[in-house]
């Protein structure tokens, strides 16, 4: 009985996963629906087997297009932790400005990045830099907002001992400012990395540029139902890895007060 | 002139809600020699932290002056270091990594060896040899204020402002780190000001008192010699002849001036 609560979610997940796919054989590989689970493993077997095959532009393997939307993530990702962060911790320090700027980051914060995408691709008419600006304004505003709550809520004394050992704005921003707001902004960070993830799908579809959101579209175009299936399970488990990873740095900053 | 001097300083905070001002105290004078350990006695809320923290640089007075060493004080420095109630220590680093913090502000120009030995040299001085890499939160609360001393003193200052540093340490390990104090205190001669409500700890570290009326508009009211000669030592100095006739005058102070502040105020 004791120990039933620490190992039993494992057996309730695997019996979960049974009836999963119990229920999609049933109702999938009929004429007309969905195919099945057996078609399904069997085109990821094919994409995992050689995940790196390169014929030509339109046509790479899974490891590629895998990496091409990692990119493009990093890209935008960077960018907008730069200037979210930055911007975070000025508006962290100065309540006038942040109150004042709350508005529009609220407003700005609640539009999906996709949506900016006609108004991107008109200004920069490129699509491979449109889809990093898609990335770019889906992680910069948690990320903003996170860091400037952060910032203007750290204890009062942290700041005192910095203004009394007379550190320099900028040691003080790195050794005082950044490592006490560091739990909050790397949540943040996350809910960032995760809307920027759900955005670069249909962004690639829409604008064409080689990635994961590229072949779900274009293999829906070749109407191969098992390769869209198959796209769609890589992009979860992506998804889930990055997630993890900020979930490793937050418990790295973490600290007890 | 004094290292320290306070002229007519006064303090109003308004209140959020009514919009009222409200004296915290008022028309406060004090001063400190060189080397000296002078305290403020008084009730909670007499605004005697708000005091120290006008001398620290970092509140401002609302009326009246604060000269250090001739000049008017305009912020803090590094020659003014604060052991603060709740020790203010940074969580996300180690015993070491605290004080290190204070000594590379203090000493830019100091070599990376020449930081490391130095903080050793502190760290070891309050006793806390061996416990160098935990986190504060991994230390009793005399541990941290041990660190929060040794980063105070880690800076060389010309003067410690003491706020209250033993108030959230239990008894048992409050004597032992006051008697630490003390000794670190006469090695390196260097001037302290403390504020505290705890009349034993006053008695037992300060040169001189200075009694504070209970707020609003708190006044030094009072002033006492303790001159119980040095080394003191807890347990002997209540045997002194002194001892219960200091401590007799400052409760009777503070137990009637919060009984009734207006008319004793006129036999002070």
């Amino acid at each position: 009985m004791k120990k039933q609560p620490n190992s039993g979610w494992i057996v309730l997940c695997m019996v979960i996963l049974i009836l999963f796919l119990l229920v999609w054989q049933l109702l999938g590989g009929k004429t007309g629906g969905l195919p099945g689970p057996i078609p399904v493993a069997k085109s990821a077997w094919f994409f995992l087997s050689d995940p790196f095959y390169n014929n030509g532009p339109n046509d790479q393997g899974i490891g590629w297009l895998t990496m091409y939307s990692l990119a493009r993530l990093a890209t935008g990702f960077l960018l907008g932790t730069l200037f979210g962060v930055i911007m975070g911790v000025i508006l962290g320090l100065n309540p006038v400005l942040f109150k004042a700027l709350n508005p529009y980051i609220q407003v700005l914060r609640a539009i999906s990045p996709v949506a900016w995408m006609p108004l991107l691709l008109y200004s920069v008419q490129n699509s491979g830099v449109t889809a990093v600006l898609v990335v770019f304004m889906a992680s910069v505003w948690p990320t903003l907002a996170n860091t400037a709550f952060g910032v203007s809520n750290i204890k009062k004394d942290y700041i005192n001992i910095a203004n009394i050992l007379q550190m320099n704005p900028v040691v003080k921003v790195f050794k005082i400012i950044l490592p006490a707001a560091g739990p909050t902004i790397v949540a943040g960070l996350k809910i960032s990395m995760g809307s920027a993830w759900v955005a670069i799908v249909p962004a690639e579809a829409l604008l064409g540029t080689l990635g994961l959101g590229y072949f779900v579209w274009n293999e829906w175009n070749n109407l191969s139902l098992t390769s869209v299936i198959f796209a769609v399970l890589v992009i979860g488990v992506v998804g889930v890895i990055l997630d993890y990873l900020f979930t490793r740095l937050a418990m790295r900053l973490a600290y007890v007060d | 002139m004094s290292l320290l001097e306070v002229k007519g300083v006064s303090k109003y905070f308004t209140t959020p809600e009514t919009g009222k001002e409200f004296c915290v105290f008022k028309n406060v004078h004090l001063s400190v020699d060189e080397k000296e350990f002078v305290s403020v006695l008084g009730h909670s809320g007499c605004g005697k932290s708000t005091l120290l923290n006008i001398i620290a640089g970092i509140d401002s007075a609302s009326d009246g002056y604060a000269f250090w060493d001739g000049k008017e004080i305009g912020g803090p420095g590094l020659d003014r270091m604060v052991v603060f109630q709740n020790f203010a220590l940074m969580p996300w680093l180690s015993v070491h990594g605290n004080i290190r913090l204070a000594v590379k502000s203090a000493f830019p120009q100091h070599s990376r060896h020449e930081i490391n030995k130095r903080v050793q040299k502190y760290i070891d001085m309050v006793g806390l040899t061996g416990v160098e890499n935990r986190k504060p939160a991994m230390l009793s609360g005399g541990m941290r204020q041990r660190v929060g001393l040794a980063r105070a003193f880690s800076v060389e200052p010309r003067v410690l402002l003491l706020d209250e540093p033993f108030a959230q340490i239990d008894a048992l390990t409050r004597g032992s780190i006051q008697e630490e104090l003390i000794r670190i205190w006469l090695s390196t001669g260097i001037t302290v000001f403390m504020v505290t409500h705890d009349v034993d700890e006053a008695i037992l570290l300060s040169d001189r008192i200075m009694l504070m009326t209970p707020g609003p508009e708190a006044q030094i009211k009072d002033e006492i010699n303790v001159n119980i000669p040095r080394p003191r030592d807890r347990s002997t100095i209540i045997e002194h002849p002194m001892y219960y006739s200091i401590r007799n005058k400052i409760i009777r102070f503070l137990s009637t001036k919060a009984v009734n502040r207006k008319e004793l105020s006129l036999v002070a």
